[in-house]
């Protein structure tokens, strides 16, 4: 057990490396030049440029660019500042990410809560009207683009029914005093009901395929038959013999979506209007402000490696014979 | 009364393809401590008849009538609460596979005391301490420091003896047991044989052994039924049936064994392959690759009858008795042959 | 040991054998480290064995599971590379020829694989699947090579009209029936093949068997026979090789060995299989062995088999390995304490002479 510990840890840190390097490149190759954004983008005067690249650090060597970004993140904790704002990345980052981690994590909990029932539950009953209604739902899930839905929810939700907000962000603790914006958790959910519903739709489908498929094959495992020749009542081999078994898949699949789920948020954000990362990369992009861009890239990076990594212990802790051998 | 009295037992498969009859017409008892013996090959339904009887088959893909008279009480209609009582208490069964038989994220200790607290209703110490009391009498060596470790650390010889101390755990009355030892090794075997012979002196269970192997049913039987594409052809005592076979493809099974103790140059080889149960062969379901095959075979079904001279040796063959007899002392003599 | 066994008569070699295989080691690594992986320890899964095989003879190899007797097989036809050893097909030592110098062997060796349904290609037709092999060693034109494949169908037993029909539409016994129809399409010499009957019913098993006897008197085949059923290997073998733990525990022919086992091992394998025979089956005793095969990363010390023996001498067993001694005959087992006759009882077993241990003696 400890040793998987170690060697899952020393793999995370090495393909942080890896991750970062290649971004670094990709940015270091990429036809824009900071400096120039820095000093304004198409008035740049010489003068300006010079100094911004030495201040940059952009005419030294790009090992030594690396080593230099590499030595303030881990040293500094410090993302660098924006070539745009000269805002430290830091600080965006920290106005940003809880808006997605709130989108992604509530997101996630909802496709868990469709995925586990409707997954079971078609699993019991195969070719019941349920079940034939979630294959329905799967295909309208996985075909539709985040955009379009997020577009009918809030113009049938929210411009038609008045139900919901169709757009903005409520602060879970309380809006900035004076700022007239809504805050507090329950505005905070209230505000998030769409931008959840829109973003679990494709992972919920994918989910109730895979619990579905799981679900079934356990049933047909003979110790659940074992189980079954002992007198064991159905529900108890339900808890106690198949959805354990049946969900460790499921488990390592929800730590590699937690990543894909982060590209995803850009759409939900996007449609919703919600200041967060996916909304700030956006706009980076947009002020060919890549600092600002890498940071969000590194910075979610480090996000997936360590729920990849949670998502290890956690698989670690279900199942024995990973614990034991 | 009977322990067991299964009558006119009949099961059917609905698939994609058409409706399969996995068992389709069979009748036996087991009386108490009895060891019955049931052969067959893959396919022949010796192993659904047995699900059936525990109820264990899907229930939306399968229907079933006859009736299996559990002391008495028909096991067909009970309601399924009814059937949990039963099942894993006064019978219980195991399985071929003991890889895959154990659930891999409980420990053993865990699946035990599972076993006793669905019956009894008594604490988990109370439970734990049978638990170790039965993987002792099957041998577990160091049985207290193995009971919280987990299916993946014990070989599939040690995994079968946990499944066996499982299935005694309350003392049942029948024990099925479908090839539980098909996918072992065989000194395994041997051992996994011998433990269940002792095991039964002690506990007084009666036995369904469902197996292939015509070596094991003659080493551990009472009474054995063969059974042929769903149905039985041959039931008789041990005894009768290996020396006295009577029906072809009984007479088959035997030739087409390679023996240890005798010399044979070439096999008896039984012709063709083993019907689709979809659609069955009319008349006698062995015509086809029976080598005695006439006229009345093709479009009758012979039935399960009694030999003149042995009420309780029952065969389905239209065979007369004289050529039954000749063709069973000429297979006896040519296997019995003693080597050298 | 394996230059040892050349003195002993199983080695001494005529020059005309098919196959000699000299001391063969096939170690697999078990591997540890948290970046770079570092052999810890070895999988001894064939350790040190040696036979030959005569042209148009069947050596059985039987064991139980764990003895490396599919490893050895493997090892023979070179699907797996060797770790120490040799093998000489023809006279010509093949153990480290390239893939290249290889392929024209390939047509002299084949193999027949235990699972009738895992080893054929579902997708393609049973026509490809014969064919390939001729196809792959370019033996004919498309229309030759269907002829060809025809003849082998009919060969097996199989309808040749069947030619274009898919693996599952056949059942377990004829999907085998193609894959000897597929080990025989290049006309080879030997044929390796590795519980061929083991996954198939009792009716059919004969079927196959006969089909392989029939196949040997027509072509002048030459078998090596590897299973776990003691019935079936002794049916079809000229010769039969026990091993136990990757190593060989006995060789004898046939009848011998059966007749005559003189390793302890070779006994309680023989009286571990049932009878199928009430009144013979109950009459005896059979010998059961305690506990399991060991584990061969860490095999027993001396003797491999001493912790489960029933005579089991301590001090002389787990300090010494025994080599293979020679009974006359080619006969050979790897026993201190050889078994004085056959059949015996369990106690018998145990009572153990001192045949062995008299001609050199041991400071225990």
């Amino acid at each position: 057990m400890f040793r998987y510990l170690i060697r899952r840890i020393l793999w995370a840190i090495f393909l942080f490396l890896v991750i970062t390097f290649v971004t670094f490149v990709i940015f270091f190759m990429a036809p824009n030049n900071p400096a120039r954004a820095m000093c304004g983008g198409d008035q740049a005067g010489p003068v300006c440029l010079k100094t911004a690249t030495e201040k940059l650090g952009l005419d030294k060597p790009l090992p030594v660019q690396y080593g230099l970004f590499l030595k303030r993140l881990v040293w500094e904790h410090s993302l660098g500042t924006s070539y745009a704002t000269s805002q430290s990345i830091n600080e965006t980052i920290k106005q940003a990410a809880p808006v997605t981690a709130s989108l992604v994590f509530g997101g996630a909990v909802c496709w868990m809560i469709i995925g586990l029932s409707v997954g079971i539950f078609s699993a019991l009953r195969p070719r019941s009207l349920i079940d034939r209604a979630a294959m329905v739902f799967v295909l309208i899930g996985v075909s539709a683009h985040p955009v379009w839905i997020g577009l009918i929810f809030s113009y049938v939700f929210g411009v038609r029914l008045h139900i919901t907000p169709i757009a903005n962000y409520a602060n879970f603790f309380g809006a900035p005093p004076d700022s007239g914006l809504p805050g507090g958790p329950v505005q905070w959910a209230y505000h998030m009901i769409l931008p959840w519903m829109t973003f679990a739709i494709l992972f919920a489908a994918l989910y109730v395929r895979m619990i579905r498929a799981n679900v079934m094959e356990t049933l047909n495992e003979d110790y659940v038959r074992t189980a079954r020749a002992k007198g064991a009542p159905e529900q108890r081999i339900l808890f106690s013999h198949v959805l354990r078994n049946a969900l460790l898949p499921v488990v390592t699949m929800l730590g590699m979506d937690i990543g894909v789920a982060l590209g995803g948020a850009i759409f939900t954000e996007y449609v919703y209007q919600l200041p967060g990362l996916g909304r700030t990369s956006v706009i980076a992009i947009q002020a060919e402000d890549l600092a600002t861009l890498e940071g969000v890239v590194v910075f979610a990076t480090i996000a997936i490696l360590f729920f990849n990594l949670i998502v290890d212990l956690l698989y670690a802790w279900i199942d024995p014979r990973i614990r034991l051998s | 009364m009977a322990l067991l009295e299964v009558k006119d037992l009949r099961t059917s498969f609905k698939t994609e393809d058409g409706i399969v009859k996995a068992v389709d017409g069979v009748s036996f008892t087991v009386e108490k401590g009895q060891t019955l013996g049931i052969v067959g090959e893959s396919g022949s339904g010796k192993s659904v008849t047995c699900l059936t009887i525990m109820g264990l088959n899907a229930k939306r893909t399968t229907m079933s009538s006859g009736e299996a008279l559990w002391k008495g009480k028909d096991l067909l209609r009970a309601k399924s609460s009814e059937l949990r009582k039963i099942r894993g208490d006064e019978m219980s069964m195991i399985f071929q596979d003991p890889m895959t038989s154990l659930n891999p994220v409980h420990t053993i200790g865990k699946q035990l005391v599972e076993a006793v607290q669905l019956h009894r209703d008594v604490t988990v110490r109370v439970a734990k301490a049978r638990a170790l009391e039965l993987l002792k009498a099957v041998g577990i060596p160091k049985a207290e420091g193995r009971i919280d470790d987990y299916p993946h650390q014990f070989s599939g010889g040690m995994r079968q003896r946990v499944m066996i101390a499982m299935a005694l755990i309350n003392d049942p009355d029948l024990l099925i047991a479908d090839e539980p030892t098909t996918a072992l090794d065989v000194t395994t075997q041997a051992q996994i044989l011998n433990l269940m012979k002792r095991l039964q002196e002690d506990f007084g269970s009666a036995i369904i052994m469902i197996t292939h192997d015509l070596g094991v049913v003659a080493e551990t039987a009472d009474d054995v039924v063969v059974m042929y594409a769903a149905k039985v052809v041959e039931h008789a005592k041990v005894h009768d049936l290996f020396n006295r076979p009577q029906h072809p493809y009984t007479w088959g099974l035997m030739g087409s064994l390679p023996r240890l103790e005798t010399d044979t140059e070439r096999l008896v080889q039984i012709p063709g392959q083993p019907p689709s149960l979809l659609r069955p062969p009319s008349g006698c379901r062995f015509h086809p690759r029976c080598p005695y095959v006439m006229g009345v075979c093709r479009t009758t079904e012979p039935k399960l009858l009694a030999t003149e001279r042995d009420p309780s040796h029952l065969q389905a063959c239209h065979l007369d008795q004289e050529t039954k007899d000749r063709e069973a002392n000429k297979l006896i003599e040519s296997t019995m042959a003693e080597v050298g | 040991m394996a230059t040892e066994q050349g003195s002993n008569g199983q080695m001494e070699l005529h020059g005309d054998e098919l196959l000699v295989v000299d001391g063969v080691k096939k170690y697999f690594p078990i591997t540890r480290g948290i970046i770079f992986q570092k052999a810890i320890a070895q999988v001894q899964a064939v350790d040190g064995v040696s036979f030959s095989i005569n042209p148009g003879e069947t050596l059985g190899i039987v064991g139980e599971s764990g003895c490396g007797k599919s490893t050895l097989a493997r090892c023979i036809v070179r699907l797996l590379d060797t770790t120490a050893g040799r093998i000489m097909f023809e006279g010509r030592d093949i153990t480290n020829v390239s893939r290249v110098a290889m392929r024209p062997i390939r047509r002299e060796m084949t193999m027949i694989f235990q699972d009738p349904y895992a080893s054929l290609n579902p997708r393609k037709r049973v026509g490809f699947i014969i064919g390939e092999p001729l196809e792959v060693h370019k033996l004919g034109t498309p229309a030759e090579v269907k002829r060809r494949v025809q003849e082998l169908l009919e060969v097996v037993g199989l309808n040749p009209e069947h030619y274009n029909r898919f693996p599952h539409e056949f059942s377990g016994g004829q999907r085998q029936r193609i894959g000897v129809a597929r080990a025989l399409a290049v006309n080879p010499k030997l044929i390796v093949c590795d519980e061929p009957v083991s996954a198939l019913d009792v009716s059919v098993q004969a079927q196959i068997l006969n089909l392989l006897k029939d196949l040997q008197d027509d072509f002048g085949l030459t078998y090596i026979f590897i299973a776990h059923d003691l019935n079936v290997v002794r049916h079809i073998s000229d010769r039969v090789m026990v091993m136990y733990l990757g190593q060989v525990s006995e060789v004898a022919d046939r009848d011998t060995l059966y007749r005559e086992p003189k390793h302890p091992y070779t006994g309680a394998l023989l009286s571990a299989v049932p009878i199928p025979n009430p009144e013979r089956g109950r009459a005896r005793e059979a010998i059961v062995l305690e506990g399991d095969v060991p584990s061969p990363v860490n095999p027993p010390s001396g003797c491999r088999f001493h912790p489960r023996c029933p005579r089991f001498v301590e001090g002389h067993c787990d300090v010494e390995e025994p080599e293979l001694f020679p009974f006359g005959n080619g006969h050979v087992a790897k026993c201190f304490y050889p078994l004085e006759r056959w059949p015996m009882t369990a106690e018998e077993m145990r009572r153990r002479g001192t045949a062995r241990a008299q001609e050199e003696p041991v400071q225990a």
